[in-house]
């Protein structure tokens, strides 16, 4: 890894003796405590290791809760409620779980957002890019995976209608959803290598969240201004003790938040009908999947026989199909936007143009959330597909034409200039 | 650009999204929010009225509705002492065995045992009522609302707050009418419900005056023991609601001032640098 320095120094023989064979302590020193960080990152730069340490926390909490969850359809249910009434605190560590869940979310789209508006993406960090885009899949496989486990009414009904989905494929399809299920319907089997997947999954998540690390600390942080670093010494400061304790802070005020809702609203985020117990011959009313999930099931959603945008694939394949691939195709098309935007300024603060439509985009999402989280009927259905156009839209047109056509403002000359400049501007 | 401003737009964003989710479980006419001992992040379950409540249930609803993952030990929490919750245990058969000779015998109940389900089996409980199974209790105010719980009552999309499993039981408890509405198919053996979902329901009126005396004196009108049975079926569903909320409250405080801290420390740490 490049960047960081070390001129460790260690008094302790037995450091010393650690340190010759293996240079962890030089490593940690270089990478944690040295590490050149720019000195301009704002709170948006808080979402990164926010999003590491509610991994941790759903880890950790995740262990204990399999120690008392017996993963059987006829148990499930019962075993989560008997985590919840007679496991000393268990309460406690099932309410974290749940929460942190949606805590992972929240936290980690505002992470994606802050990439896109400041250009995080750009070259030279494609990789970094990529990267947490799989890790962004790779979490929602895991709380898809994880929602099913208490086998309540949402549990089997989400799982049952999202394993559905595969079945669109032509060919492979029906035998993908066999495998998933491990026979003809969603029943034991399907419960059992749900939960082995989703104490599996986690641990992929912390690999890549290694190699999301490591690609970023080959080029570090990116910053507000979008302008990389070019004098160490002006330019950064060592990320301790300055991000350790700014980081510290933004977690005081994240933990809040996340206590709040574990301890006064605990089901907030949650649906009533998973505190029934799964019943595959009653069917709910409206099947919806986790808040997190929404924008992504307007999309899957929209595709109907008379959507615009299924029409010049319609010789192709059925509304179905297109939807499940529009679905995929929304969180896969982001792997493509390092060279979907063109422009060779990062930052939005000197993009007017592109911030104007990276808040419509945002807003976009907002709309697709809610849409998703109603019954499609009437206008819905037609706001839903508007949304879902300009989604792609965005990415696929708005955001390589503005790369080209808009004409930036004038970008500092460095990172310690933009903040003198600032202090003159103020003064 | 403005960072809490921004936050707050997404917690906003999140809040509809998720409140949008839980109204739509309910599926009837909207239960109207009532004030709750147990609303609010100190709320409390009213000990007496926890008593009455299960004084309904066990008069009304226990003939037809299992209340599976309730103990007789858990009822130390509506405030009974220990010697009542044995009496009132000895009062209940429950099955046993094997025993040595290889048959299943009946028994008085103890505290650790759970409370006994009026039917052997889904089955057995459809047939006795006309076909449908009555559900089982010990989750029902969870599961007809947004929990037992109303922290957060107030979304953008609701702003009159949206009912909590409590208001629905109350709801549903008080909703029967005489007639069904003029044009309204209700079907053979179903009775009309305002706030149930498609309003015909399986359930006999349940609660009519004069079905029982509380044992404290309090009138016994169906509102009362609607509210009552209501509050014991939100503990059922929360055993745990008292012991989190006392815990939440210090916990914030906890994190309240171990943030300030760390944002002071922040403040100096930083100050050297301009």
């Amino acid at each position: 890894m490049s960047g960081g320095t070390s001129n460790f120094q260690s008094n302790s023989r037995v450091v010393n003796w650690i340190e010759h064979r293996l240079p962890i302590f030089s490593f940690m020193d270089s990478q944690l405590h040295q590490y050149p960080t720019p000195k301009n990152l704002n709170y948006f730069w808080n979402f990164g290791s926010l999003a590491g340490i509610v991994l941790v926390i759903m880890i950790v909490s995740g262990i204990t809760l399999a120690m008392s969850y017996t993963p059987h359809i006829s148990m499930a249910f019962t075993s989560v409620e008997r985590i919840m009434r007679d496991v000393n605190f268990g309460w406690l560590i099932r309410y974290i779980h749940m929460n942190g869940a949606s805590m992972f979310f929240i936290v980690v789209y505002i992470h994606v957002f802050r990439g896109m508006y400041y250009g995080s993406y750009k070259a030279p960090r494609e990789i970094l890019w990529m990267i947490g885009i799989f890790i962004l899949l790779a979490m929602m496989a895991t709380a898809f995976m994880g929602y099913v486990l208490p086998w309540g009414q949402m549990s089997f009904w989400g799982a049952t209608v999202i394993t559905n989905l595969f079945s669109a494929l032509p060919l492979v399809g029906e035998p993908i959803v066999q495998l998933l299920w491990g026979g003809f319907v969603v029943d034991n089997p399907t419960l059992n290598r749900f939960f082995s997947l989703h104490y599996l999954l986690p641990f992929v998540i912390v690999g890549l969240v290694f190699l999301h690390l490591w690609a970023l600390h080959m080029h570090h942080s990116n910053n507000p201004t979008g302008v990389e670093i070019k004098d160490e010494k002006k330019d950064t400061i060592p990320f301790h003790p300055y991000y350790t304790i700014k980081d510290l802070y933004g977690l005081g005020l994240m933990l809040i938040f996340f206590a709040f809702f574990v301890f006064f609203a605990p089901n907030y985020f949650g649906h009533p009908d998973n505190y029934i117990m799964a019943n595959p011959l009653q069917t709910p009313p409206h099947i919806v999947p986790e808040w997190y999930f929404l924008p992504f099931y307007a999309i899957l959603r929209a595709f109907t026989n008379d959507f615009f945008l299924y029409w010049p694939v319609s010789w192709l394949m059925t509304a179905k199909l297109a939807g499940v691939l529009a679905m995929f195709g929304s969180i896969l098309l982001l792997l493509l936007l390092p060279w979907l935007d063109r422009s060779r300024v990062r930052s939005s603060k000197y993009r007017p143009v592109n911030r104007f439509f990276f808040w419509v985009f945002v807003l976009d999402c907002i709309i697709l959330g809610w849409v998703g989280g109603q019954a499609p009927e009437g206008i819905l259905v037609t706001i839903g597909q508007l949304a879902t156009f300009w989604y792609f839209f965005h990415i696929i047109i708005v955001v390589p034409l503005v790369g080209v056509l808009e004409r930036p403002k004038p970008l500092p000359e460095s990172i310690a200039a933009s903040i003198t400049g600032a202090h003159q501007a103020a003064e | 650009m403005n960072m809490t401003k921004t936050l707050t737009a997404i917690a906003l964003a999140a809040g509809i999204l998720s409140g949008a989710t839980s109204v739509q479980a309910s599926g009837g006419v909207q239960a109207p929010s009532l004030q709750w001992s147990f609303n609010g992040i100190f709320g409390t379950y009213d000990r007496a009225a926890l008593q009455r409540g299960f004084q309904v249930f066990k008069n009304v609803c226990a003939s037809c509705h299992s209340l599976d993952l309730i103990a007789f030990r858990n009822f130390e929490a509506l405030g009974y002492n220990e010697d009542q919750i044995k009496a009132l245990a000895a009062g209940y058969e429950v099955q046993d065995g094997p025993n040595a000779d290889g048959d299943m015998f009946q028994r008085p109940a103890t505290p650790a045992d759970h409370w006994p389900a009026p039917f052997a089996n889904d089955k057995a409980a459809a047939a006795a009522n006309g076909g449908a199974t009555p559900p089982d209790l010990s989750l029902i105010s969870k599961a007809r609302g947004s929990g037992g719980d109303s922290a957060i009552r107030i979304s953008l999309m609701h702003p009159h707050g949206f009912p909590i499993g409590a208001d629905y039981v109350h709801a549903l408890m008080t909703g029967y009418e005489e007639k069904a509405p003029e044009g309204f198919q209700l079907p053979e053996g179903k009775y009309y419900n305002e706030y149930f979902p498609g309003h015909a329901i399986s359930m006999p009126p349940p609660l009519s005056e004069g079905v029982l005396d509380y044992e404290d004196g309090t009138k016994a009108t169906v509102d009362q023991m609607a509210t009552d049975v209501s509050t014991f079926l939100s503990w059922a569903s929360e055993p745990e609601l008292e012991h989190r909320k006392n815990l939440g409250i210090k916990v914030m405080l906890f994190l309240i001032i171990f943030t300030a801290m760390l944002y002071a420390l922040k403040r100096k740490i930083w100050s050297n640098l301009h």
